[in-house]
C-alpha cells in the first residue's frame, strides 16, 4: 500500500494473570411451593388420564378399531390433500396479493386491498357454500375475448370438481390470510438491504428473489406454519360445499351408521394431532434453514435482539393456536450487525 | 474548484485523466423531499483517480448527495453527469427522457457503494455477498466470479473468512466484506457513506487502511467522512457542506488547517 500508511503499535506485551478468589458455593435455594404445586397438576393429570381410560362413553375398543379403517385412513390421506393443494394456491396468490399491496400503481393497491377485505370480511364457511353454488350462478365458464364468440366453452359442472371447488375455496380464503403474513415478512427485511441491492445493479424482481423474500422467510415461515395447521383442521368445514370425503365428514358418516359418536371423533382427533406433529417437525427444520446467518449465532451473541425472531417456532405460534386465522405478526429488529447498538429498529417501516 | 488541488501528485491516474470528462460533475443540483429543500445548488467536480472528502454536519444533505449520484435518489433541479453520462436521463433533441429501471440499473453498476451499516446480505457467506452481483447481474460464469471473489477477499485481508456470516464478523471485518463486494463489479467511481461511523474506535484503522490501499490503486472516490486524519492524508480535495450548501473546498490540508467560513471553523473545532 501506501507510504503514507499510518504506523500502527506493536502489540503489547502479554498482562500478567490476575489472582482470583474462589468459586462461590452456596446452598441453593428451595422452592417448596412451586414443588407442591406441580405435583397436584400432575396429580390432578394423571386422575383424568385413569378415569378417561376407564369410561365406557370413550368407547377405547372401538376407537382402536377404527383408528386404522380404510375409510378413516382414506379420508385422512384426503384432508392432507386438500391442506396441501390449497396451502400451495394460497402461498403462491398471497405473495402476489403482498406485493401488489406494496406496487407504487394505487390501482393495483387497492385491487390487492379490495380482495382482502372480501375474503377476510365474511367466514369461510359462507365461501364455501358460494364455491358450492358456483354452477348455479355460472352454468359455463368461457374462455376467450370478451364481447366476441368465446372460443371454447365449459359446463361448469363438469370441469370442477366438488374437491376442486373445496380446494379453490379453501385456497382463495387462505391467500387473502397469506398475503398478509407475506407482506409483514417483506416489510420486516431492512431497506438497506434493497439499497444496497440496488447500488449493486440488480433489478427489482432480482432483489426480492435473491435479497428480499428469503430474508423475510425468516419472519413468514412461523405463522405460515401456523396457517398449515390451522388449514388442516379448516378443512373440516368442506361438507359446506358439499364434499364429504374429508378426514372430519367421514368419521361423521361412519358413526352415523353405528350410533357411536364419541369414539369416532376421537379417531378424527387423533390424526389430526398425527399431521399436525408431522407439521410442526417440518416447520422446526424449515426454521433452521432460514435461519442461516442469522440464527446460528456465535453463543457469544445470545444476548441481543435477535434472539426473539430466532426462536420464531415459540413465539409466532402461541398468539395464534386457536385463534386459528390471527394473523399477528412481529416484525422483528433488522438483521442486525453486532457491532451497530445505534441503529434504528423501525425496520418495517418503508 | 478542484482544479487547484489536483496536482498533488498522487499517482499517474489523475494525470492522464486531467483533460478528460471529470468522473462526477455537479452542476447547481438541488433536492427536495417535499417542500424541504435537502441539497441547494450544489456544483461540484471529481477528476478520474481523485478522492475526494465531503463533510459536514448531521443532516446537511451528504448521504443524500450520495445517493444521487447513483441514482437511489432523483435530482430535482440541475444537472449531474458520472464519467460524461447524464444520471438517470437521457438527453436527445434539448429534451431529457427518464431512463427505463434496467438502464438506471446499467448505470449503477460501475458505481460502487459503501454504506454506514454495511448492508451485508446476512443470509450470504461473506463470499456468496461478492458473487452475487457479479454471477446474476453481470452474468459472469461462476468460477470465473469466485476467483475474483477470493482474490477480492485476499486484498481486504480476509482470505480466511470466506465461508463466514456476516453475523459471525466484526463490524470493521463486514464493511472491508461490503468494500470487496462493490469491488466485484469493477466500479470506475466507489462512494462511501461514513464507512467507519459505526464501528468501534479499534476497528476504523483496518477499513481507513483498505480505502486508502484503494486511493493508492487509482480509484476515484468520494468519501463522507468525520476522519480528519484520512482526509488529510488520502483525499485530493475536502468539500465542507452545511444545510445542504457548499460553504467550502478546497485542499484538505488549506481547509483544514485555514478555514475560511466561520461555520466550517464551528464544524471543525468540533471533530478536530
Ligand atoms: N427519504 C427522505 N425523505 C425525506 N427527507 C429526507 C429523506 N432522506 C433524507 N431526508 C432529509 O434530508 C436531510 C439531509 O439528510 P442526509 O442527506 O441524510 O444528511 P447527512 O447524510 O448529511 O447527515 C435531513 O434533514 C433528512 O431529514
Ligand atoms: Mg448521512
Amino acid at each position: 500500500m501506501s507510504s503514507t500508511k499510518p504506523n500502527r503499535p506493536a502489540a503489547p506485551p502479554a498482562l500478567p494473570e490476575p489472582a482470583r478468589a474462589a468459586a462461590i458455593k452456596a446452598i441453593r435455594l428451595r422452592h417448596p411451593g412451586r414443588i407442591a404445586f406441580a405435583t397436584i397438576l400432575v396429580l390432578f393429570f394423571v386422575v383424568f388420564i385413569l378415569d378417561a381410560a376407564a369410561r365406557p362413553a370413550f368407547d377405547w375398543p372401538s376407537v382402536g378399531q377404527y383408528v386404522f379403517d380404510q375409510r378413516i385412513s382414506m379420508a385422512a390421506f384426503v384432508t392432507l390433500q386438500l391442506t396441501v393443494y390449497s396451502m400451495v394456491i394460497a402461498i403462491v396468490l398471497g405473495v402476489i396479493l403482498a406485493v401488489m399491496r406494496l406496487s407504487p400503481n394505487p390501482v393495483v393497491k387497492s385491487l390487492a386491498w379490495f380482495y382482502l377485505w372480501v375474503f377476510r370480511g365474511t367466514p369461510v364457511y359462507v365461501q364455501l357454500v358460494f364455491w358450492g353454488l358456483i354452477s348455479i350462478i355460472y352454468q359455463n365458464i368461457s374462455i376467450g375475448i370478451p364481447f366476441t364468440e368465446p372460443w371454447l366453452v365449459f359446463e361448469t359442472d363438469a370441469v370442477l370438481s366438488t374437491f376442486a371447488l373445496a380446494v379453490i375455496g379453501l385456497a382463495l380464503n387462505e391467500a387473502a390470510y397469506m398475503a398478509e403474513i407475506v407482506r409483514a415478512g417483506l416489510l420486516s427485511v431492512d431497506t438497506g438491504q434493497e439499497e444496497a441491492a440496488t447500488a449493486l445493479g440488480m433489478s427489482w424482481s432480482q432483489t426480492m428473489r435473491r435479497i428480499i423474500i428469503p430474508q423475510s422467510m425468516r419472519v413468514v415461515i412461523p405463522p405460515t406454519g401456523n396457517e398449515v395447521i390451522s388449514m388442516l383442521k379448516t378443512t373440516s368445514l368442506v361438507t359446506a360445499v358439499p364434499f364429504s370425503f374429508d378426514l372430519y365428514t367421514r368419521s361423521r358418516d361412519i358413526s352415523a351408521e353405528t350410533f357411536n359418536v364419541i369414539p369416532m371423533l376421537i379417531v378424527a382427533s387423533i390424526w389430526y394431532l398425527f399431521f399436525t406433529s408431522i407439521l410442526m417437525v417440518g416447520q422446526y427444520f424449515l426454521e433452521k434453514r432460514f435461519a442461516r446467518g442469522v440464527g446460528d449465532r456465535r453463543p457469544d451473541r445470545k444476548a441481543d435482539g435477535l434472539t426473539g425472531a430466532a426462536t420464531g417456532a415459540v413465539t409466532g405460534l402461541i398468539p395464534t393456536i386457536g385463534g386459528g386465522q390471527a394473523t399477528v405478526v412481529r416484525p422483528p429488529a433488522p438483521p442486525a450487525s453486532p457491532d451497530d447498538a445505534t441503529r434504528p429498529t423501525d425496520g418495517g417501516v418503508r | 474548484m478542484t482544479d487547484a488541488t489536483n496536482q498533488t501528485g498522487r499517482g499517474g491516474a489523475s494525470v492522464a485523466g486531467a483533460n478528460a470528462v471529470p468522473m462526477v460533475l455537479a452542476e447547481m443540483v438541488s433536492k427536495s423531499f417535499g417542500s424541504n429543500e435537502v441539497l441547494k445548488s450544489i456544483s461540484l467536480e471529481v477528476k478520474r483517480g481523485e478522492v475526494m472528502c465531503l463533510v459536514g454536519p448531521s443532516g446537511s444533505g451528504k448521504s443524500t448527495f450520495l445517493r444521487c449520484i447513483n441514482h437511489l435518489e432523483v435530482v430535482s433541479a440541475g444537472r449531474l453527469s458520472v464519467d460524461g453520462d447524464l444520471v438517470g436521463y437521457r438527453e436527445a433533441n434539448g429534451k431529457l427522457y427518464e431512463l427505463a429501471p434496467r438502464e438506471a440499473a446499467r448505470q449503477r453498476r460501475d458505481i460502487g457503494m459503501v454504506f454506514q451499516r454495511f448492508n451485508l446480505f446476512p443470509h450470504m457467506t461473506a463470499l456468496g455477498n461478492i458473487m452475487e452481483a457479479p454471477q446474476r447481474v453481470k452474468g459472469l460464469p461462476k468460477a470465473q466470479v469466485e476467483k475474483t471473489a477470493r482474490e477480492l477477499l485476499a486484498r481486504v485481508g480476509l482470505a480466511d473468512r470466506a465461508d463466514y456470516y456476516p453475523a459471525h464478523l466484526s463490524g470493521g471485518q463486514q464493511q472491508r466484506v461490503a468494500i470487496a463486494r462493490a469491488l466485484a463489479m469493477e466500479p470506475k467511481l466507489m462512494l462511501f457513506d461514513e464507512p467507519t461511523s459505526a464501528l468501534d474506535p479499534e476497528l476504523v484503522g483496518e477499513v481507513l487502511d483498505v480505502m486508502q490501499g484503494l486511493a493508492a490503486s487509482g480509484m476515484t472516490m468520494i468519501v463522507v467522512t468525520h476522519e480528519m486524519g484520512f482526509a488529510r492524508e488520502v483525499a485530493d480535495s475536502l468539500v465542507f457542506m452545511d444545510a445542504g450548501v457548499v460553504v467550502e473546498s478546497g485542499h484538505p490540508d488549506e481547509v483544514l488547517s485555514n478555514p475560511q467560513h466561520a461555520r466550517t471553523q464551528a464544524f471543525l473545532s468540533k471533530v478536530l
